[in-house]
């Protein structure tokens, strides 16, 4: 030591007992009554208020029309049509009556048990994987190859006495989850090589990379499902086939991929330059630098991005209404072609947005959660 | 290679040989014909105004820059293209930065475990128990579980010095290691340096601070416009430097 008189740093808490003496003040406490909320959040300046003004004005004339619709005329239970057109209310009772045909589209009828135990299955699985707790491999793996197998063992039958269904005639919720799953469990991985790639040094996969997002981005969605769908057999040799579903999920995987691969480009330019060196001065190699010290810090600081793009694939699976596979979307139009109830459509789609709401609205929840979990430590 | 022959069979041989070193940024030249040698636990202060080449150098040594024209042999192993050569080097030259880089996902000792296990492949047990040895070293081991982010710079970059260290490295390179710092910070870092040059450990330092040139510097090596001016022993560099330029930087830096 240069100074040996002056106490060691990492000492100085410890050895001085004036820090433990010293009274703490706490911060004042700030008084918050609900009209202190109100003057600061709604009427805070002329136009704000006039704001709220309008915006009661129109609640006070939405609300109770909507409840006197949607709840005190609405017809609840009935599987008699007649029933609900004398109503002025809405019809829940269309719900009740069609939700088989619009959870589980043209599936077998006498089958329907095995989607809600696939169902069940499918939310549990996700829910295991989506808590901390559960993050090991040794738990991870056996509960996708089990939850994985019971899910595929539903859906497809063929084996233990259960009857063979064809992927072509699944449907509703049940298929998609499948193309959800499928699209973001297969684009994600792809997602990040494709960023990585576009950031590469070696021209040659930087160059495929770069033509690949870039001819994705630019067509619809729809094209690519068309092209899986009917262009892509014709390039197979004879006798080969593939299955339609997987063909559809595999063009939704890469293009879901080429737009999250941008998102994740966003968050590695985002990583200062002193962290690779950090890491490459220590003598770890490309795989382990990235692994372990850029892709947790740019999936991190892209995850809202991220989020947003897996709830547009979640939404985007509805697409698939025009290659002729019955998603929850589809399935409800088909039902509704029904001529006893087609009157009461906006009532069965406003069921469906609610499935649809509840899914991504837990996603963004949970996405909400994980960034806390990850500023954990780092409000300082 | 000559050099490496040499470089094992005697122990007053230098482990880092710089010959005839060129490099540019563009047109812009940032290094030119640099020759330095820096004997096994030698302890050598680069200093000079900024600009000079002095980062560019000592990061060569690592190949966080590359030098066009010239060779670099650190401990007997030429700088090439070679990856395998490269990721060799760096595993033994340990590097503290300005601005401390710590990894700030990780906590501290993640940080310093990280290298140690993925690439010399130890076990996370025995990892652990060296980053506890050098974060006493550094005299924080009670910041161990905590997230970078949440230590003050002196402590951070006392860190840093652990985490380079516990990759066991046979020379240590110091980028301007304080001069992100507030003041009341520079001498506990400068204290960690002071006691790891009196452990024998052959360092190359980029510093501005003469007090610790003074103390611990076995050479000084004065650098101006991309090319090394001066090399002398502290005592001649302080009290009788030979070189106008070295004169004018010594004159306005220890003024202050």
């Amino acid at each position: 030591m240069v100074d040996s008189v002056a106490p060691l740093p990492g000492q100085k808490p410890a050895a001085d007992p004036a820090a433990t003496k010293k009274t703490i003040t706490p911060p004042p406490i700030e008084k918050i009554g609900v009209l202190r909320w109100l003057k600061e959040n709604l009427f805070n300046s002329p136009f704000n208020t006039v704001l709220t003004i309008i915006m009661l004005f129109l609640l006070a004339d939405w609300i109770p029309s909507f409840l006197q619709w949607g709840v005190f005329d609405a017809v609840w239970y009935t599987a008699d049509h007649n029933v609900c057109r004398q109503a002025d209310g809405a019809c829940w009772a269309v719900v009740g009556e069609k939700h088989r045909p619009m959870l589980f589209g043209v599936y077998p009828y006498d089958e329907h048990w095995r989607l809600v135990v696939a169902l069940i299955v499918y939310m549990i699985t996700i829910t295991l994987t989506l808590t901390p707790r559960c993050w090991s491999l040794k738990i991870l793996v056996p509960l996708w190859i089990v939850g994985g197998g019971t899910v595929a063992l539903m859906l497809w039958g063929g084996v233990l006495g259960l009857t063979y269904v064809d992927s072509s005639q699944w449907g509703g919720l049940p298929l998609t989850m499948v193309l959800f799953t499928g699209t973001v469990v297969l684009g994600f991985p792809v997602s990040i090589l494709f960023a990585l790639g576009r950031r590469s040094h070696l021209p040659a996969i930087k160059a495929i990379c770069v033509t690949l997002i870039e001819s994705m981005r630019g067509v619809p969605l729809i094209t690519i499902l068309f092209v899986a769908v009917n262009v892509f057999p014709l390039f197979l040799p004879e006798g080969l086939e593939i299955d339609k579903l997987f063909r559809v999920i595999v063009g939704m995987a890469i293009f879901f991929a080429c737009y999250q691969a941008e998102v994740i480009r966003g968050g590695l330019q985002a990583i200062p330059r002193g962290q690779y060196e950090a890491a490459e001065a220590l003598g770890l190699g490309y795989w382990q630098h990235t692994i372990k010290i850029i892709l947790p810090q740019a999936l991190r600081i892209c995850l809202p991005g991220i989020v947003n793009h897996i709830i547009a694939a979640l939404k985007n699976t509805s697409f698939v209404l025009i290659i002729g596979l019955f998603d929850i979307l589809t399935a409800t139009t088909a039902v509704m072609q029904d001529p006893l109830w087609r009157m009461f459509f906006v009532e069965a789609y406003l069921f469906v947005a609610v499935v649809y709401f509840i899914f991504c609205f837990a996603l963004s929840k949970y996405s909400q959660k994980v960034e806390g979990w990850l500023n954990e430590g780092r409000r300082f | 290679m000559s050099e490496s022959a040499m470089a094992q069979s005697a122990t007053a041989e230098p482990v880092i040989q710089l010959t005839d070193v060129n490099k540019w940024y563009g047109d812009f030249q940032a290094l030119r014909d640099i020759n330095l040698s820096v004997d096994r636990g030698e302890r050598v202060v680069v200093c000079g105004p900024s600009g000079s080449g002095k980062s560019t150098m000592i990061r060569c040594i690592n190949r966080l820059e590359e030098h066009q024209r010239g060779t670099i042999v650190v401990d007997g192993i030429e700088l090439t293209d070679n990856l395998k050569n490269i990721e060799a080097i760096r595993s033994e030259v340990g590097m503290v930065f300005q601005s401390f880089n710590l990894f700030p996902h990780l906590r501290v000792v993640d940080n310093l475990t990280l290298a140690p296990m993925w690439v010399r492949k130890m076990p996370k047990k025995e990892a652990e128990d060296l980053a506890m040895q050098y974060l006493e070293r550094v005299q924080i081991p009670e910041q161990a579980y905590k997230f970078p982010g949440q230590l003050s710079g002196g402590q951070q970059q006392r860190v840093a010095i652990a985490r380079a260290l516990c990759m066991q490295p046979k020379i240590m390179l110091f980028d301007e290691p304080t001069s992100a710092l507030d003041p009341e910070m520079i001498k506990e870092v400068l204290d960690v340096m002071v006691e790891l040059a009196e452990s024998g450990m052959t360092m190359i330092v980029v510093t501005h601070e003469m007090g610790f040139a003074k103390t611990v510097a076995d050479k000084m090596v004065f650098m101006d416009d991309a090319e090394i001016v001066e090399v002398a022993t502290p005592e001649i560099f302080f009290e009788n430097p030979e070189n106008d330029r070295t004169k004018l930087f010594l004159s306005q830096i220890l003024t202050h």
